[in-house]
């Protein structure tokens, strides 16, 4: 036991604490500490005042205690009284007790405040340090509340010492962190921003960080930062390296500064003043520079300061974007690093690059990487650093280096670790896909892929293949001879018998003609894997098989007589007898030209986003793919809007996609049956019902009527006069799920179902109005009109084509609506409803959601242009802003596809909060185009919404955010 | 079956491994310390499952002696073996402490050598053991001692062995009973058990038959049915026989008789042994009243009252009584009153202990303490464990009674009345409670 004298020391304290050290098991522990606990709370009660060094023995004691993880429930008040002391050593114990001990939600907190306040107004600089070193550690709203506006007040102000402005920047950036909506901006932001220019180099890397923060937030505020930064950043990597003494780490100078300053330049565009922009430049190119110099020292420390900084400035390179030189420079000193003995360097390297293969400038100069990349793939001996290898040669991957990439890919793939396997199948097919020149390469490499690796093949990718060999006639025959040929093969993946079925079901009549491949061969082959195949992949080739029986009349009495089997007919599984029955009725009873048109060749689908690219995205998160946008945006506007899959795939004539069933195979087939099946289904409105249970357990009915009395407030009480049809209540409960989307159900009663579906471009829509009659007799003298009131009439165009005045029992009637829209409009159009059932008029009157986001056009822009425009749409009349409470679970997915539903482009990484979602998209009118900018901050613990749009005119601002709000 | 055995001290140093199939590996020693010696909460579960092997560990002070198996073996024979361990070890070098292990460990590892075979239990009988694993050197053993000693370690008498002769035919019996209680406060008995042992200490020559009676109530009924009326062995037994719950016999007790005629007979093993345990739940005399009064006065102070009555006749006298009261967590103060015996607050265990050397029956005696609490911020409430007690009655709680011990040797010449005999009740308390 060390000696402690009396003075300092605590000798209580320290027999104390080699006591409890010499205990030999727990139960003596716990003994000890209760007797010194029973000691503490009698001297604690005792009547005579406690000195200041007992009271400090005590709270360390019970300090001690409690980080021996025992309950302490006593002793504040003493530590609070410690806090009056004017001894350091007392005031030093009381803090450290408060911040460990003491929880926000103490009654305490009043007197703590209190003594903290002493301390901040009190010209010793270490008390001022204690005080905020408490504020910083607690950290709870009611300390940020107390003192937000105090700890600017001392950072600023010219005569607080050096270590005092240290320790206020560090404080309010926790104040930031934890409560940033409290931390007011004033006029001290400007000073903040001259601490850069500080003597004392403590205070800058303090200041730095906080502005970093600060700036990320409002980077507005804080843009005269970048000179000051950049200046700063000058001055010390030109510096000598002894003229910053204490601030020389290792040979560097002052590396951890430099690192924040770095960070700090990243917040913003690279500088438009050109000398500034020199200044970094040369900067940047001086740390490249040493980057190059032999080592100062051997000591691991150096070297590794020399390259957080080197690191540091190339991201910044990066992120600025704009310098071919220095970033081939980075290029080159990334390439070197490629080949270092250091695993962490080369990991680094690695990622860094993928950014960089994104830039134009560097692009090339990446590529010439490739080799060692591809050999760092092969005998590095960290899987993780593996992993970035794969993700570079993925980034770096363009038409001229795919064939080698993939290539390398397919072979490493062979030996790759299990975790990061599906991540390249998923990277090899959407490579292969993308830059496929000729399609029977692209062929040949998925076909390898399931080979390599069948069990880390996605449904997607095969999914994919089909589509590709569907929709480009000059590839199936090959791709019928190729999956022909690996279907030889004794063992081959599920993947591979189901590609192969669905392939030579549908393209086997073109290698028929070879005698090596006959149809009966062909069937054969496939039947041969059968019996190993679980039941989805043997309910594809029983699909396939009834497909032979249309291509090969020649085989249809074998395959007939397969499916007669016993193991067919009588199979357990409900779906493979089925199958089996229905497609055996079917060859026996339909004729040759039904059999045709039932098992006609599969039509191309509809072009659209590759699945598997979504997958990966799933998988990887947003961040770490460099995917061009113009994807997205092609899928958009070919579906028009997000694309409803239920609605589609019950279409008997629409296209199927592959994912929306177990077994593609069939396009006409299926549904077919289901209607011999099911006749009651036909009542339903394009299979539109089973939408309905998904819409209504969405968004709770009476939100979208609250909406609707909200924003009609001044029509609804004109309606019957003018419109003498309308009789009923307008019914609106449905108007507001619409808003996000364009079909549905939008009324039903026991009468009659509204079915919708509609598509917009630019300013003209299309609706087409599905009217369902649900009883089993006639409606008659039936008509549907629309109405626009008011000043509707002069804003929205709606022409309705007339309708059969009749509809049958269970019959359903369409209605097609042409939309115009003049200009910018807030009410919506009503769809009046006429007709005789059983004698007595029917009057119903639904509101038509067609409202003004329909008329949305989604533009993509990038971080620079968002922010540009957004500032040149700052005129008070043209912002609204509205801060509501979510009324649904606040899912980001959910948003996500809201916002897309509104119409709005998504735009990612734009704003830096990555929370934050901001799109962009311009509304079209048949006068004007308004630009609509719109950014939706979530606040998950308040569960609150901060929905901001900014349009050029007010009018739109107001209607879309009244619109957009009521969705979350 | 058991893998390894190990002992630790307090710290979780190893001090005897033996490690008795392939599978248990060394990083199971370094494993039990990890887990469970040293772990941060307080492990209470006898048996520790880590990384699919099972520990199963007994405390004695500061030793910890873990039986260690891969495989699902029968947990209750595991600690079963434990147990004997230690008292073969106690009979052999007294207390169980890090002291006596380091200092007997060859012995420690001959004894596990033979009382484990490749993990199975063998003979761990502590009299025929000390026959031939003996702490002295071995006295040049004739060759017919030595194959006396096979005869009978391998024989179906493996606990006596032949050709013990004394002096004094004696025999000493003790029944040891401890009464376990939980009261509520208004005093209504919430549970009650009596747990007890009979155990001899036997000195007697030859190879003797035994035999145990006692007033068990299925063994009186039986014998008054033989005889008596029913009517009068019931109002005869009411009284006497007493009703044991369960009960379990040593190995040298012969099972097929007491399955047939509930008669216990045996031939016993020369000097101290365990001749049965048994439970009982009926009709317990308690022998102490626990009567609380607890008063909160504010938030600052406590008012305890405690009576205690002894409830048994007044010419026994109870000993080492002592009284538990526990403290309020806040304690800042305790004053303690008591007309008898001394009472002291203990801070370290949060308790007031009040010690009575001596108490004689239908008495009463009381203690009454002032608490002050120091106020805390806190704002749970004191939950009041329960008060606890410890005592020494000369009576068997359960009410049970020795009705005869006879022992018969025919080879040799002495008869029953020969045989000195000693019985000895004592009634301890073992988990005795009452709420306040």
């Amino acid at each position: 036991m060390p000696a402690v004298s009396k003075g300092d020391g605590m000798r209580g304290l320290a027999v104390f604490i080699s006591d409890i050290r010499n205990c030999k098991s727990k139960e003596a522990e716990i003994k000890r500490i209760n007797k010194e606990l029973a000691n503490i709370r009698s001297k604690f009660k005792g009547d005579k005042a406690l000195d200041g060094y007992s009271k400090k023995k005590y709270v360390c004691k019970l300090l001690f205690i409690f980080l021996l993880g025992h309950d302490i429930d006593f002793g504040h008040m003493e530590a609070v009284n410690l806090l009056s002391s004017n001894k350091y050593t007392e005031k030093q114990i009381g803090y450290l007790f408060i911040s460990v001990l003491v929880n926000s939600n103490s009654d305490l907190i009043s007197l703590i405040n209190n003594a903290i306040k002493n301390d901040l107004s009190s010209r010793n600089p270490t008390f001022m340090n204690l005080a905020l070193h408490c504020i910083a550690n607690v950290g709870s709203r009611e300390m940020a509340e107390a003192f937000a506006a105090e700890v600017p007040r001392i950072l600023v102000a010219g005569d607080t010492m050096d270590s005092v402005k240290q320790s206020a920047a560090l404080c309010l950036l926790r104040l930031n962190r934890t409560s940033p909506d409290l931390v007011p901006m004033g006029e001290w932001t400007t000073r903040v921003v001259h601490l850069l220019n500080d003597q004392h180099l403590g205070v800058v890397t303090a200041a730095t960080s906080l502005i970093t923060t600060l700036a990320q937030k409002s980077p507005e505020d804080f843009k005269t930062s970048v000179s000051l930064a950049v200046a700063r950043l000058s001055r010390i990597v030109s510096s000598a390296s002894t003229d910053l003494q204490d601030y020389t780490y290792y040979f560097v100078a002052a590396p951890w500064l430099s690192v924040k300053l770095l960070r700090l330049l990243q917040c913003y565009p690279p500088p438009e003043d050109g000398a500034i922009r020199g200044r970094l430049t040369e900067c940047l190119e001086t740390i490249l520079n040493k980057a190059q110099e032999p080592p100062k020292s051997k000591k691991v420390q150096h070297s590794n300061a020399k390259n957080a900084v080197l690191f540091e400035a190339i991201s910044l390179i990066i992120h600025h974007d704009s310098e071919p030189t220095l970033l081939v420079r980075a290029c080159n000193q990334l390439g070197q690093f490629l080949q270092h003995r250091e695993t962490n360097l080369r990991y680094l390297a690695l990622e860094s690059m993928c950014t960089l293969a994104s830039s134009e400038f560097s692009h090339e100069a990446v590529k010439t990487h490739i080799e060692t990349v591809i050999n760092a793939l092969k005998s590095e001996r960290d899987v993780s650093v593996r992993q970035r290898a794969v993700d570079l040669l993925y980034a770096m991957c363009d038409r001229s280096n795919a064939k080698q990439i993939v290539a390398e890919m397919l072979s490493y793939l062979e030996t790759a670790d299990y975790s990061i396997r599906e991540e390249i199948v998923l990277k090899v097919a959407i490579l292969a896909e993308k830059y496929a020149v000729d399609y029977t390469w692209y062929v040949d490499t998925i076909l390898n892929l399931i080979r390599f690796a069948g069990d880390y093949v996605s449904d997607e990718v095969w999914y994919r293949v089909i589509q590709i060999v569907i929709n480009r006639d000059e590839v199936q025959g090959y791709a019928a001879k190729t999956v022909f040929e690996a279907l030889q093969a004794p063992a081959c993946h599920e993947n591979l018998v189901k590609v192969g079925g669905y392939i030579l079901g549908e393209f086997g009549n073109l290698i028929a003609g070879d005698s090596r491949s006959s149809p009966l061969i062909q069937f054969d082959l496939l039947h041969s894997k059968f019996h190993l195949c679980s039941v989805p992949t043997r309910a594809l080739l029983l699909s396939a098989y009834i497909k032979f029986i249309n291509l090969f009349p020649e085989v249809k009495g074998t395959i007939q007589e397969v499916l007669r089997s016993d193991s067919q007919l009588r199979n357990a599984d409900v779906e493979l007898q089925q199958r089996a029955v229905e497609y055996l009725r079917l060859s026996c009873i339909a004729s040759t030209d039904i059999l045709a048109t039932v098992l006609e060749e599969m039509p191309p689908f509809p072009e659209r986003e590759s699945s598997i690219l979504a997958k990966l995205k799933r998988k990887k998160g947003p961040g770490n793919l460099h995917l061009d946008l113009d994807e997205n945006r092609k899928e958009r506007s070919v579906n028009g809007g997000t694309a409803d899959h239920s609605s589609t795939t019950s279409n008997a004539k629409a296209p199927m996609p592959p994912q929306a069933s177990a077994v593609p195979v069939l396009r006409s087939a299926g549904p077919l049956f289901q209607v011999f099946a099911s006749p009651t289904t036909s009542t339903d409105l394009l299979g539109l019902g089973s939408t309905i249970a998904t819409q209504n357990s969405a968004p709770p009915a009476s939100k979208g009527a609250s909406l609707l009395v909200d924003v009609f407030s001044g029509n609804t009480a004109a309606f019957p006069v003018e419109t003498p049809v309308a009789v009923g209540p307008v019914a609106d409960e449905n108007f507001s799920r619409f808003v996000c989307k364009n079909n549905g159900v939008l009324y039903e009663n026991q009468l009659l179902q509204i079915g919708l579906k509609s598509e917009f471009r630019q300013n003209l829509g299309r609706m087409y109005v599905f009217f369902g009659n649900k009883t089993s007799t006639q409606f008659m003298n039936f008509a549907a009109s629309v109405v626009c009131q008011d000043a509707l009439q002069a804003q929205l165009n709606v022409h309705a084509k007339p309708a059969d005045p009749t509809v049958d029992g269970g019959a359903q009637l369409q209605q097609i609506l042409n939309i115009e829209c003049v200009s910018d409009f807030v009410d919506a159009p009503v769809l009046n409803i006429q007709f005789r059932y059983g004698g007595t008029l029917q009057n119903i009157a639904v509101k038509l959601p067609i409202t003004l986001n329909k008329f949305f056009q989604p533009t993509e822009m990038t971080s620079l242009d968002f922010f540009q425009r957004w500032k040149q749409l700052g005129a008070p009349q043209q912002e609204v802003q509205n801060i509501f409470k979510a009324r649904h679970s606040m899912d980001i997915e959910v948003t996500k596809a809201k916002i897309m539903g509104f119409g709005a482009a998504l735009l990612d990484g734009v704003d830096p909060n990555p929370f934050n979602f901001v799109g962009a998209g311009v509304i079209h009118t048949k006068t004007t185009q308004v630009g609509c900018l719109l950014r939706l901050e979530p606040n998950t613990q308040a569960q609150m919404y901060r929905l901001t749009l900014r349009t050029s005119r007010g009018t739109v601002s107001q209607r879309l955010c009244d619109l957009l709000s009521e969705q979350f | 079956m058991i893998g390894g055995l190990f002992i630790y001290n307090h710290k979780g140093e190893v001090l005897i491994s033996r490690v008795y199939r392939d599978d248990i590996g060394r990083n199971a020693v370094d494993a039990f310390r990890v887990n469970v010696i040293h772990a941060r909460q307080q492990v209470r579960s006898p048996v520790t499952n880590i990384a699919r092997t099972s520990f199963f560990h007994v405390k004695r002070s500061n030793i910890w002696l873990a039986a260690v198996t891969k495989q699902n073996v029968n947990a209750a024979m595991v600690f079963e073996f434990l147990y004997k361990m230690c008292d073969v070890m106690a009979s052999y070098f007294g207390k169980i402490s890090e002291e006596n292990i380091k200092n007997n460990f060859v012995l420690i590892y001959e004894l596990l050598d033979e009382i484990l075979d490749f993990g199975y239990p063998q003979n761990s009988e502590t009299g025929s053991l000390k026959t031939f694993i003996t702490q002295q050197g071995i006295k040049g053993q004739t060759k017919e001692e030595q194959s006396q000693i096979t005869s009978q370690v391998t024989g179906q008498i493996g606990w006596r062995r032949e050709g013990i002769k004394y002096r004094r035919n004696e025999l000493f019996l003790d029944v040891l009973e401890s009464v376990n209680l939980l009261m509520s406060p208004q005093g209504q008995v919430l549970s009650a058990h009596v747990s007890g042992r009979v155990v001899m200490k036997s000195y007697l020559s030859g190879m003797p038959e035994c035999k145990f009676g006692m007033n068990d109530k299925i063994i009186i009924d039986k014998a008054g049915k033989g005889g008596v009326t029913n009517e009068a062995g019931k109002s005869t037994s009411g009284k006497q026989s007493i009703a044991i719950d369960d009960c379990t016999f040593n190995q040298c007790v012969r099972l097929s008789k007491f399955d047939s005629e509930r008669s216990i007979s045996f031939i016993p093993p020369d000097g101290e042994y365990e001749l049965m345990r048994y439970r009982t739940t009926k009709d317990i005399i308690l022998p102490f009243r626990v009567i609380p009064l607890v008063r909160e006065v504010g938030r600052t102070k406590l008012e305890v009252k405690v009576v205690i009555k002894s409830n048994f006749k007044p010419s026994l006298l109870a000993q080492k009584i002592e009284v538990r009261i526990p403290t309020p967590l806040n304690t800042s103060g305790v004053q303690v009153i008591c007309m008898k015996g001394k009472a002291k607050y203990k801070a370290s265990e949060n308790a007031i202990v009040w010690k009575i050397k001596r108490m004689a029956g239908m008495k009463e005696s009381q203690i009454s303490a002032e608490i002050e609490l120091l106020p805390t911020n806190d704002k749970k409430k004191w939950a009041r464990p329960p008060i606890s007690m410890n005592f020494e009655v000369p009576f068997a709680p359960s009410g049970l009674k020795v009705r005869y011990l006879k022992v018969f040797e025919s080879k040799l010449n002495y008869s029953d009345h020969d045989v000195i005999k000693w019985v000895r009740y004592i009634g301890r308390s073992g988990i005795y409670e009452t709420r306040c």
